[in-house]
Formats: structure tokens, sequence, C-alpha cells
């Protein structure tokens, strides 16, 4: 039997069938939730996904925390349900305090789409094991509001308790990807909480699990396969 | 206009004498006579408002139509046409099952008013066509045009363009895979801005705009109606600007793509469980387009409530509710025994949707408000029969001086230095560098299912994870050729958009297009259209690709200078397997370059004469539609069987814009020769159609060779994959640091 990950429909959520997809790739079998039904549908793991979710009126993922299906996220995520956000997920996840900081606009001020240049900075979630300690990948980054943001003493915490899951690469050729896309504080594109089994991240790893769409790379696929290996092995 | 009395049927036949605002509302007086005519009374104000926008320019094509009607009697036998000219966007068989719906659309005069908006309504009005058809929207592209780059006003149009085209495709969850950015001083107060949509269903899905079965309920869902837009369509698109008149802001709409999101996901649920009859969406001319149009192509009459529509203004009149574009509106023609369910789905998605009416057995459309009937026609009267214009057209006067100023006889780079100089300061002219600055603000990931975008030939999406099935869209058009020569100029636009999807690997099979031109009262800009028509309609006819729908774009001019003529075409193409798909970027050292084609000395509206000599003049390349056809066959063969890495198409900026952009984009050089029979500078620079540049692996060299000689193409080696530089043996070696800066700086330079 493989594990049932749940992967939630928000109004405007963009990016649900792409991890459904991924996580079919993967080996595990995709569960659509619904956010105004609580239910989760007793799955093993749960992605919100990226997109829109109510437009992004008022601010991104703020009114989304507010779904129904969030106050069931919320409380099971608290006892230890495995939780992916990617790109607006993870600003859910950060407006439902599962994770610190917060998501402000883009420095530049534009809509940015492109491969970006990461290091897994901590690959001891239950959604990074896949990958080696200091990993260099590739995976497609596109958000308007992407500048992660915390105070000092957050920050500094979570770089002393090794929280930081994933560093944009700052250090070579724009053409390949490197750079801080947003003005992300440390670099931070993504981060876990202490239990490790909350994640998020800006970049779309469910964009980078097939050689032959979107970027051509398969770097996203360890996400899926880490959660999928604790979960059957479990 | 008079509300009080209510201007009832009744009302308007009792008051004869009452003046109404016909000529305010863009009606010309013989057609205000015509409406009296065929009514056989003065109409109600709701029904001015409704003949008003409907028989305008935008809506009625009435300048256009004499001459559109060549794509409808050229059009070539396809087995591949499902539905043609005349809905809401054309739907081609790509096979397995599946129908692929595409268009491309004018936003122009909007985008100019208020660029944000302007271009993000666009997009949201292409997307519904689409939707409308039974699809799901898959991807979009955006040929767009501006004025001089250096011009201050680009940098108010061009940045708002961009970021309303992305702010409301990218939040709609569409791949923005491919469209062009081109600047030319004439675009310079009328951009344009074109919005293309590709969606895909299965045969039996296909939906049509049509109100049939007596009884059956017309509801309409999605946004509430306000006052935005009114008069968009008669008064923006149709008239050409006026400093003189006061600020037309107003009569552009505001987008809101998170409610499009939700109406295109409750749409194609409905239609997933079969609920809807007929359905079209509420573009230029709102409800009176759609009630009308939905009315005239059904087999009854209808009747409409007026007083239901939900609305965002309460004190709206039944005029401004006729005539309101509101963004994101649909309606939907629905069996009652089915309306329950149709409700549930709108109210899952948290969509508004109101009944607002019903089908009849008679053959009127009848609107009320307030309990007394304010429209009483015959719905085809104000759809389909509206003015029709044999507009006078003439040759002007200046095309003879303008092709006798022969490109070929101007200054040609005189040493190695020069020549090196001219190809730096090609690629990194705003016409030839990267486009990345824009490109990257749309998202060209969603969905999952992108092979291809830009910069590629074409863009391409896979359509079925199973069988690898897939769909590529070029879009391309090119005004200075067009200028030359209107007939040519439109068939190397649609020779470009063919040769791309071929590149890529991909069988053409069917065009869009959307015709952009300056003033039809203008007898030269006439002369213009119908000779672009002409070439179109007669190449397309030769390449077996019909013409499946499209838009014209009139009045593209500011007083009395018109834009350069600028039909763009849309082709699109199948593949069986996206795995086969070829690429721009060079894949491997080593590999030869071999040039596919004959190349002559041909300059006319080339980028050479417009980057180097700011020069318009001459005639354009020659076109040879069969050479075109046996390009794209050797193209597609060598895909399917392994025989080239890569590929490239020869169009602007000739050779050396190809090659260096497959070196920058693949990260490795090339050296070149020139090879018997041209010399350097023709070689890189000139601009003849019919060509492509390939890399084939040292193994495959024997196979293609055989193939093209055997199928009598013209192919020659030139070069090799090679180090970190373009070289062209004896003459010069640039870099790929030097042209990735020359090629990727400019934009961001001139609009960061």
């Amino acid at each position: 039997m493989t594990a049932r990950i749940g992967v939630v429909t928000f109004p405007g959520s963009l990016d649900d069938r792409d991890t459904q997809r991924a996580i079919r790739l993967a080996g595990a079998e995709p569960v659509a939730l619904w956010h105004k039904d609580k239910d989760l549908k007793q799955v093993d793991a749960v992605v919100l996904p990226g997109g829109f979710s109510y437009g992004d009126y008022l601010r991104a993922g703020a009114i989304s925390r507010f779904s129904p299906v969030m106050e069931t996220v919320i409380e099971q995520a608290k006892a230890g349900l495995p939780v992916l956000g990617i790109c607006n997920g993870f600003q859910v996840l950060t407006e439902a305090h599962l994770l610190p900081g917060g998501m402000l606009g883009n420095d530049h001020l534009h809509f940015i789409c492109k491969d970006q240049k990461l290091r897994v900075e901590n690959a001891g979630t239950l959604w990074t094991s896949d990958y080696e300690q200091g990993q260099e990948i590739s995976i497609p980054l596109k958000n308007m509001d992407g500048r992660y943001v915390a105070d000092q003493y957050t920050l500094d915490k979570l770089e002393a308790e090794g929280r930081v899951a994933f560093r944009y690469l700052v250090r070579g050729e724009a053409a390949d990807g490197y750079g801080n896309p947003n003005g992300s504080l440390n670099d931070i594109a993504g981060i876990t909480n202490e239990a490790g089994n909350v994640v998020g991240l800006m970049p779309h790893p469910e964009h980078a699990v097939e050689p032959l769409i979107g970027s051509g790379r398969t770097d996203g696929l360890p996400f899926f396969t880490s959660i999928l290996k604790k979960l059957v092995n479990a | 206009m008079s509300r009080t009395p209510l201007d009832t049927v009744e009302h308007a036949a009792a008051t004869p004498d009452v003046e109404l605002p016909w000529a305010e509302l863009g009606l010309k007086k013989d057609e205000y006579e015509r409406v009296v005519e065929i009514l056989g009374r003065r109409p109600t104000g709701a029904e001015l408002a409704m003949y008003s926008v409907m028989w305008s320019e935008h809506c009625s094509y009435k300048s256009s139509k004499v001459h559109l009607r060549q794509f409808g009697e050229k059009a070539p036998q396809s087995d591949a046409l499902l539905v043609g000219i005349g809905e809401n966007a054309g739907v081609v068989d790509v096979g397995q099952g599946y129908a692929v719906t595409f268009k491309v659309e004018s936003h122009n005069h909007p985008s100019y008013v208020e660029p944000y908006q302007g271009a993000a309504t666009g997009v949201g009005g292409i997307v519904r066509d689409i939707i409308a058809m039974g699809a799901r929207p898959v991807a979009v592209v955006d040929p767009l045009r501006f004025g001089a780059p250096d011009h201050p006003d680009t940098k108010r149009v061009l940045p708002g363009v961009v970021a309303g085209i992305g702010g409301y495709g990218n939040c709609l969850g569409l791949p923005n895979i491919g469209g062009e950015v081109v600047f030319d001083a004439c675009y310079q107060g009328n951009p344009l801005v074109n919005a293309g949509a590709i969606g895909v269903m299965r045969h039996e899905d296909i939906h049509l705009a049509k109100a049939s079965g007596a009884g059956n309920k017309v509801i309409l869902y999605g946004a509430r109606t306000g006052g935005d837009g009114i008069g968009g369509a008669s008064i923006l698109a149709s008239e050409t600007f006026d400093d003189a008149k006061p600020s037309k802001r107003p009569a552009v709409q505001v987008g809101d793509p998170f409610q499009e999101k939700l109406l295109i996901e409750c749409t194609l649920e409905a239609f997933a469980e079969k609920l809807v009859v007929g359905i079209q969406d509420l573009g230029a001319a709102g409800l009176s387009c759609a009630t009308s149009e939905l009315a005239s192509n059904g087999s009854g009459g209808m009747r409409v409530t007026l007083d239901d529509v939900p609305l965002r203004d309460s004190t709206l009149s039944p005029e401004e509710i006729l005539m309101s574009e509101s963004q994101e509106r649909m309606c939907a023609v629905v069996e009652p025994a089915k309306v329950d369910r149709f409700l549930e789905i709108c109210e899952k998605w948290d969509v508004i949707a109101t009944v607002i009416g019903e089908v009849t057995d008679g053959d009127r459309l009848e609107i009320y408000w307030h309990g007394g009937k304010i429209v009483d026609v015959d719905p085809r009267t104000v759809a389909h029969e509206g003015p029709v214009y044999e507009r006078p057209y003439a040759r002007p006067s200046w095309q003879d001086e303008l092709q006798a100023d022969d490109a070929n006889k101007l200054p040609r780079p005189g040493t190695s230095e020069e020549l090196k100089d001219q190809v730096l300061k090609l690629v990194a002219s705003p016409n030839q560098a990267s486009k990345k600055w824009i490109t990257s603000q749309y998202d060209h990931f969603v969905q999952g299912n992108t092979v291809l975008a830009q910069p590629e030939d074409s863009g391409m999406i896979r359509i079925d994870e199973e069988t690898g099935l897939g769909v590529a869209i070029a879009t391309d058009g090119n005004g200075r050729y067009a200028k030359l020569d209107p007939y040519a100029g439109a068939q190397l636009a649609l020779s470009e958009a063919y040769r791309n999807v071929a590149t890529t690997g991909a069988k053409p099979l069917a065009v869009s297009d959307c015709l952009n031109f300056g003033s039809p009262e203008d007898p030269a800009v006439m002369w213009q259209f119908a000779e672009a028509i002409r070439g179109l309609a007669d190449a397309c006819q030769q390449l077996g690709t019909p013409v499946t729908g499209g838009n014209v774009s009139l009045y593209n001019q500011t007083g009395e200078v018109a834009i350069h003529p600028t039909p763009v075409v849309a082709v699109l193409g199948v593949i069986d397997d996206v795995a086969r798909r070829t690429p721009v970027a060079f894949q491997e050292e080593g590999q030869l370059l071999y040039l596919l084609g004959d190349t002559r000395e041909e300059f006319g509206g080339s980028a050479w004469s417009q980057v180097v000599h700011d020069h318009l003049g001459g005639l354009p390349p020659k076109v040879d539609l069969e050479r075109e056809r046996l390009l794209a066959e050797i193209l597609i063969s060598a895909s399917r069987d392994g025989m080239i890495d890569s590929a490239h198409d020869l169009s602007d900026g000739g050779l050396i814009q190809a090659v260096v952009e497959s070196a920058l984009l693949g990260g490795k050089g090339a050296r070149l020769v020139v090879p018997d029979g041209l010399d350097a500078f023709t070689l890189l620079f000139s601009e003849s159609a019919g060509r492509a540049v390939v890399a084939v692996p040292r193994s495959e060299e024997l196979r293609f060779n055989d193939m093209c000689g055997a199928r009598g193409l013209p192919v020659t080696r030139i070069g090799v994959v090679d180090g970190d530089s373009v070289e062209l043996q004896g003459e010069f070696a640039l870099s790929l640091e030097e042209l990735r800066t020359a090629h990727e700086e400019t934009i961001p330079a001139l609009l960061a």
C-alpha cells in the first residue's frame, strides 16, 4: 500500500493538478481536498499548492488561512501531520503561523519566472530526506510576493536551529539561475518548523519532476519521494 | 437618454419625433435610418444602445467583411477543421479524439489608454472565447508592438502592458508560451496588444453559441454588471484618437483574474456534467452581443428580464446595462431540469449566477425592464445584418517610390572589423535583443505541460501524458515587410509562423489571424488591408492551412499617420510525441551546422537595414510557399527520425541572429565558414525566406544529406558547434560573454 497525499484546492489555486501529477509520478496516491471541506479524507500528508488563492487579495494567503480545511490542517500539523507549502502554500503556512515570518512583494516589483539555483540546507525534514545535505539543485521559481522577511530574533533562531531548509544560491551567473531573486532576507527560499514535518518554500518542486517538461530537470522529485519513503516505511 | 417616462417599445411607437443621440453613440445618419427602417418605428433608447454597439466597426466588421469572405471562399480542404470562422473560436482536430481551439484577438486601443487593464482584459477576453467553445484553456501567447524603444511614452505603455498580461494570465494559471515584442516608431500612439489563447477538449465536448429549445433558461453568471467599459467597442476600438476629446479612461474595462479563474473552473465543471445547451462569453458589447448572438444563432427567440441582472451599481440605466463591458461574465442556455444543478456548481465556486430569461418559440429578442418591453427586435438584424461597406481603396501614391528605394544598394560593411561591429549592433538592437526581461514576468511552467516556451521558435504544450501528443503555436508578423508590399508581407507572416511550427517538429494545421491596420476611411490603408487579406487567403489555400477565425483591428492611427500594415498570423501545429521536439539551443559540441534553403541578396525591410541605416525601402524577401512546405516536411521528418538535435528558423536578423541565439541558449559557440557562391555579408544578414539552420550529429550526417538531396532541398554545410565564441572564419570571432552582454542588457537598460 502506498501513501495517500492530499492536495488542497483553494479558489484561485493553480498548481493543484500539477502537484497531484508530481505525487503520482513519485509513486504515491494524490487525493484532492476541497477548501470548504474540513475532512482531510484520512490522508497521510498534505500539500498546499501554488497559485493566487482568493486572488491574493488583502494579502497572499491571508484569506485562505481561514478556510475550513485549514482548521483541520493546522490542528493536525501541530500533531505531526506532514505538510508542505509551495509558493502560495508557503504564504498560507506563514499566515496560519505554522511557520514563522512572512512574504512581501519582490524587491524589484515584478513577477518573476525563472529556473532558480538553491542549496538544500536541511536534508533532515520529512520532505527533504532524499536530498544530500548541501546539495545544489535547480527548481522553477515564479511569484510576485516572494520576499521572505522575519524579525532579527526569528532569523537568528531559524539559523541557529538549522531551520532554513533552502537557500538561494547567489554566487554565479544570473543567466544560469543564480542570485537572490526577490530580496529575501538571508537568501532564504524555504524553512521548516522545529519538528521537521511542516516545510514551506517559494520555488516549485512540482514543476521539476519530468525531464521533458518545464525546466527539463527532475530536481524537484525528491520532495515527493522523501515523504513517500517516510510514510511507507513508518 | 431620457428615462421619464420609460422608453418602451409602445412609447417609441407613440413618439416618433423624439430625437435620439445616435451620432454620439457612433452611428452614421444612414445607419440610424436603416435601424428605423428595420423596426418600422424609431428605436427605443435600449434598442439604439444595442444597435450602436453591435453595428460598430469592432463588432460588425462592416469595413472588413467584404474582404474577409476570401478566407471562406479560398479555404483549403482540410479534414482537421471541426469548427470554422464565425464561432467564438475555430476548432481543429489534432487526433486521438482531441480537439484544439485557438484564436488571436486585439486589445490595442484600451492598452494605449490604460496599459495594465487594457492588456489584462485582453487576456481575459480571449480566454473566455476559448472556454465558450467547451475547452480548457492551456496556454496563452502575446504578440506585442510598441513605439520607439527610447520614447518616454514607451516606458509608460510597455511595462504596464507586460505587467497586465502577467498579472492576469499568471493569476489564471495559464502558461505564456510565445508571442513577439517589436518596436517601431509607427506604433508610438497605437501600440498593438494582441492576445492569443489555446484550449483543449475532447471532440464530443465542443459547445456552440446558440440558444435552442423553447423554455430553456438563459443564465448570466460571473461578475456583477457595472458601469465600466460602456461603449468600449463602439467608441474606443472604432475611432481614431483625437486629443481634443475628453479622457476616455472610463471606457476601459477593469479586470479581476480571480473571478475569471473561478469562471473557468465552474464552466468546465458544468460542461463535464453536460448541463449546457449553448454558451456565449460577454466581451465587446456585453449583454447586447451575448443575447442577440445566442438568439440569432438558435432556433427560436429569447425573452430577457433586465431587472434580474445582478448589478454593481444600482443606478445603471437599462441602456447602460445592455452596453456595459464589465469583465468576467458568461451567458449559458440550460434546460429547465438542469438549472438547479448548474446553479449549485456556480455556488460551489462562489460564482454569482442568475436566470435572466428564457428561449421562446418566437423569433424576436424581447427585453423587459420594470415591467415594460424596452427591446423588441429580430436578433439577426442586430448581430448579423449590420451595415456592410465597400470602402474605396487605392494603391498609395508613395508605394512605387518606397519600393524603388532599394535596400540592396545601401552601403555594406567594407572590413572585417565593420562586419563584426554590425553583428554586435544587430544582436543588441531592441528588436533583436533578448526579451527575457519581459517574458520572465510571465509564468510559463504552470499546468506542468510546457515543452517549449519563448524564446523557442514555437511554444509547445503536451496534451496527453500517456501518448505524448502535443500542439505547437507560433505567431509572427512583420509590419516593415507588409509596408513594402502588403500582399507579400501577409504571406511572409504566414510563412514564418508556419516555418516556426515546423522547426520545432510539429505539423502546421490551421491559422488564426489578427489584422492590425489604420483607418479604413483612408483608401491607401484600405488597399493595404485588401492586399494583405488577398495575400493571406491565397497563401493559406496553397499551404493547406485554413483560417479558423481571428480579429480585425482598424483605426490604429493617430491623425493622418497610420501604423505599418501589421497582419499577425498564428499557426497551430500538432506533434505526435513531444519527446521528439527540436529546441533552438545548440546541444553538443562537434555537431555540424547546415543551412537549409536558398540565400539571396534580400535586404528590403531587413533588420540590418533598420539597425545600421534606419532605412525602410525596396521589396521584402521573395515568397516561395512550395519551398516553405518542403522545408517544413524536412524539418518534421528530421525531428521524428532523430536526425537533428537543434534547429532555428531564419527570419529577421538573418543567419547570424539565429546562430547567436542558438549559441547563447545552449551555452556553446559556433565556427562558421562562408560557403562557395556567397559573401560573408549576405550569408550573415540576408533575410531570404524558406530557410532554417540545423545542428546534425555526425552519425546522422549522411542520412540527413541524403534525405534533403532526395527531396530537392538545397542544403549547405556552414560550420560546426564548437568553443565559447561565434566565429566567422577569416573575418571575426565574438565571445559568448560579449554576445550575451550585447544581447541581454539592451531591454533592461531601456525599461528597468
